[in-house]
């Protein structure tokens, strides 16, 4: 299907950037998420490589060929819109035809071509009606139709589900899952919802502020943040980040808290920080509540989630709250002492100057 | 940047009941206050004025005779339908209706195309290309007939004509009823341009750019999603301007007076002559009046048939 590349791609309004100087490349077949807060410059790069915006500099590769000048119609490239942007004037056949009938195709190819469509997202019987009088999840199928019946090389996709209720989006997001691997083509997918990036993306590119702050697996996204941001942006909540003094394999933390540096951290922190302030983060699932612990809080609060309570630790004399995960049978009344221990696979430690993650020296484990 | 679009209105404005109470007169005192003015005003200069004419045009009556009517049936349409003069009028008028409609709708429409990106210094234009619409009739009548001066006008100037030797607009009578076209497009394109104009702008961008991505030429989209758009508005200024095409008097009466012979006499100009003109037959007046009245309420409810039908697709 098709390689997207971008090289040293920018985008200024003004003088402003609203993308920084970027270098990324879509592999064939491959799901790849822009996802970020709003105004990183997601949605802008999305329609850079639409051909929707123009590129301030830098070049854009489709399959190996130079297409940062042509406009969006020249690219043979799909996009399903936020606003579904559906033409209103127009029947559901009428608009999922139009791809077709403006490259003016022959009649029968056109309806089989959305026959075919139609019945892969199941939406015949809304053939003869208007967008108007449309649900939202059947507004986003017939876009996603209308993107689909054309067979691009690519698809864009610039938050199908953010105008969907919850209810429906869980439903959505399967099917376009599905859909991707039933067509495997190149899709390029922004969102500001990181647990749909997670769910959707082969690799996730988090932005923020026109800048790629990391590219990576859901998995190494998540495990692996690249910097402080990624850390934070990450996870629900993000990840726990304390700043304590490390000197000789030991952190000093808040309240007293001396936290020992699992032993294949220590060499790279000797060698990189070797005494000063460092960083120090967890996921609240790499906390192991128990009796005996070698860094004390007490809990501040604790919201049950179902299969599992989150926790919500102070240390005594600091006011930053971490969130750590329990288990849902044990009650913990306010202002309750306790200990906790971290997996030591599961800690990551960052330098406080750059923001960014340091590389522990040898190999884990 | 990112646009934010606005979603459907689903989350209404909180109730703002709390601010009843501190109403001085009831809801129902208000209605009553604002209705009754109104209806006593529309009874007395509409529908009593309507109703009246109804019975004169089955009369016969001058309204400067000092005399009550004395009904005489259908008397008046009868001559009216049976007079051969009276369908040149009806020939005269569905010429001039059509001319001008048609080129007031395709000049508006341009102009509005044109005008739709802004550029500098566009507001400025937009609003002199208004002017015309703005000026009386009578006026535009007595200066337009200035400029169709065959000796010193600017109208054959412009047109390459040495002076003295062009056309003479007003005077021909193959050229007279174009001569009221050209004016009446003058005047009225501006109208239809800023419909045209109000409906071209609220076509949001993203169909558009929905467009291009699926790979729509120009001309395309032109066909499938601006004229569409546009249609409801485009035919609301169109049906505006057939009515008021019908109605013309006051153009005809600055420029021409219905000459050379009858060559622009259109029937509102006819109407205005049998009613004031030295006949004063009311009678008769009342039943042209009422037969263009009926032509145009046909008109009419072709065109917004049409019109529901393209809103509902």
């Amino acid at each position: 299907m098709a390689t997207i590349e971008l090289h040293q791609v920018e985008k200024k309004f003004g003088e402003v950037y609203a993308v920084r100087p970027i270098d990324l490349t879509m592999h064939d077949g491959e799901f790849v998420v822009l996802l970020g807060p709003s105004g990183c410059g997601k949605t802008t790069t999305l329609r850079m490589i639409a051909g929707l915006e123009t590129v301030t500099s830098g070049t854009i590769l489709l399959n190996g060929q130079d297409v940062t000048q042509q406009r969006a119609r020249d690219r043979d490239i799909a996009m399903v819109f936020q606003f579904f942007a559906l033409y209103p004037h127009m029947t559901v056949r009428q608009n999922i035809a139009f791809p077709l009938q403006a490259q003016g195709e022959s009649r029968e190819t056109i309806d089989r071509r959305v026959s075919e469509v139609v019945r892969l997202l199941e939406i015949e019987p809304l053939l003869n009606l208007r967008p108007k009088s449309l649900s939202g999840g059947d507004r986003q199928r017939v876009a996603l139709a209308r993107a689909l019946v054309r067979r691009p090389t690519a698809f864009l996709m610039d938050e199908p589900l953010g105008a969907l209720d919850a209810e429906f989006r869980e439903t959505m997001r399967a099917e376009i899952k599905r859909l991707h691997l039933a067509q495997n083509a190149t899709t390029v997918y922004v969102t500001h919802d990181q647990v749909e990036a997670m769910a959707m993306g082969d690799r996730i590119v988090v932005m923020s502020q026109g800048e790629i702050q990391q590219v990576g697996t859901p998995a190494e996204v998540y495990y692996d943040p690249a910097n402080l941001f990624v850390a934070r942006f990450i996870g629900s909540p993000g990840m726990n980040l304390l700043t304590g003094r490390y000197a000789a394999g030991v952190v000093s933390l808040p309240g007293e808290n001396r936290y020992q540096v699992p032993a294949h951290w220590q060499a790279a922190l000797d060698k990189q920080i070797g005494e000063g302030e460092v960083i120090l983060g967890f996921r609240p699932e790499a906390t192991l509540v128990g009796g005996s612990g070698q860094l004390a809080a007490e809990v501040y609060t604790d919201d049950l989630h179902g299969s599992y309570t989150m926790l919500h630790l102070a240390f005594n004399g600091d006011d930053q709250i971490i969130h750590a995960r329990a288990g849902r049978s044990q009650i913990y009344p306010i202002g309750t002492p306790i200990r906790f221990d971290l997996d030591q696979e599961m800690v990551r430690f960052f330098d406080p100057k750059t923001e960014m993650a340091l590389k522990p020296e040898v190999a884990r484990g | 940047m990112i646009r934010t679009k606005v979603r459907d209105a689903s989350d209404k404005q909180p109730a703002i009941s709390r601010y009843r109470s501190r109403h001085v007169l009831s809801d129902a005192a208000l209605k009553r206050l604002f209705l009754w003015p109104t209806l006593a005003l529309l009874i007395s200069i509409n529908i009593f004025p309507l109703f009246y004419s109804l019975y004169l045009s089955f009369t016969t009556y001058s309204a400067i005779a000092n005399q009550p009517p004395v009904w005489v049936g259908l008397q008046n349409y009868r001559d009216i339908l049976n007079d051969s003069q009276l369908w040149i009028y009806f020939r005269n008028t569905g010429r001039f209706v059509l001319l001008t409609v048609s080129l007031q709708t395709i000049i508006g429409f341009g102009l509005a195309l044109l005008l739709r990106e802004k550029f500098r210094a566009s507001g400025v234009i937009t609003t002199l290309i208004l002017i015309p619409m703005m000026l009386s009739p009578v006026v535009v009548g007595l200066f337009w007939k200035l400029i169709f001066d065959p000796s010193y006008g600017i109208f054959n100037y412009l047109l390459g004509y040495p002076a003295g030797r062009g056309p003479e607009w007003l005077a021909s009578k193959e050229l007279a009823l174009w001569a009221v076209v050209i004016v009446d497009v003058w005047m009225w394109s501006p109208f239809v341009m800023l419909l045209c104009l109000a409906g071209l702008s609220a076509i949001p961008d993203y169909l558009y750019e929905a467009a291009e991505i699926d790979r729509a030429s120009s001309l395309y989209q032109f066909w499938r999603i601006t004229l569409p758009q546009v249609a409801p508005l485009l035919l609301i200024a169109v049906l505006f301007r057939t009515i008021e095409a019908f109605k013309t008097f006051d153009l005809v009466m600055g420029l021409t007076g219905g000459g050379p012979g009858d060559a622009t006499e259109l029937v509102a100009v006819n109407l205005y002559r049998l009613a004031f003109l030295g006949q004063w037959n009311t009678g008769k007046a009342s039943a042209l009046a009422y037969i263009v009245l009926v032509i145009i309420i046909a008109v009419s409810n072709i065109y917004i048939k049409y019109l529901n039908r393209i809103k509902e697709g």
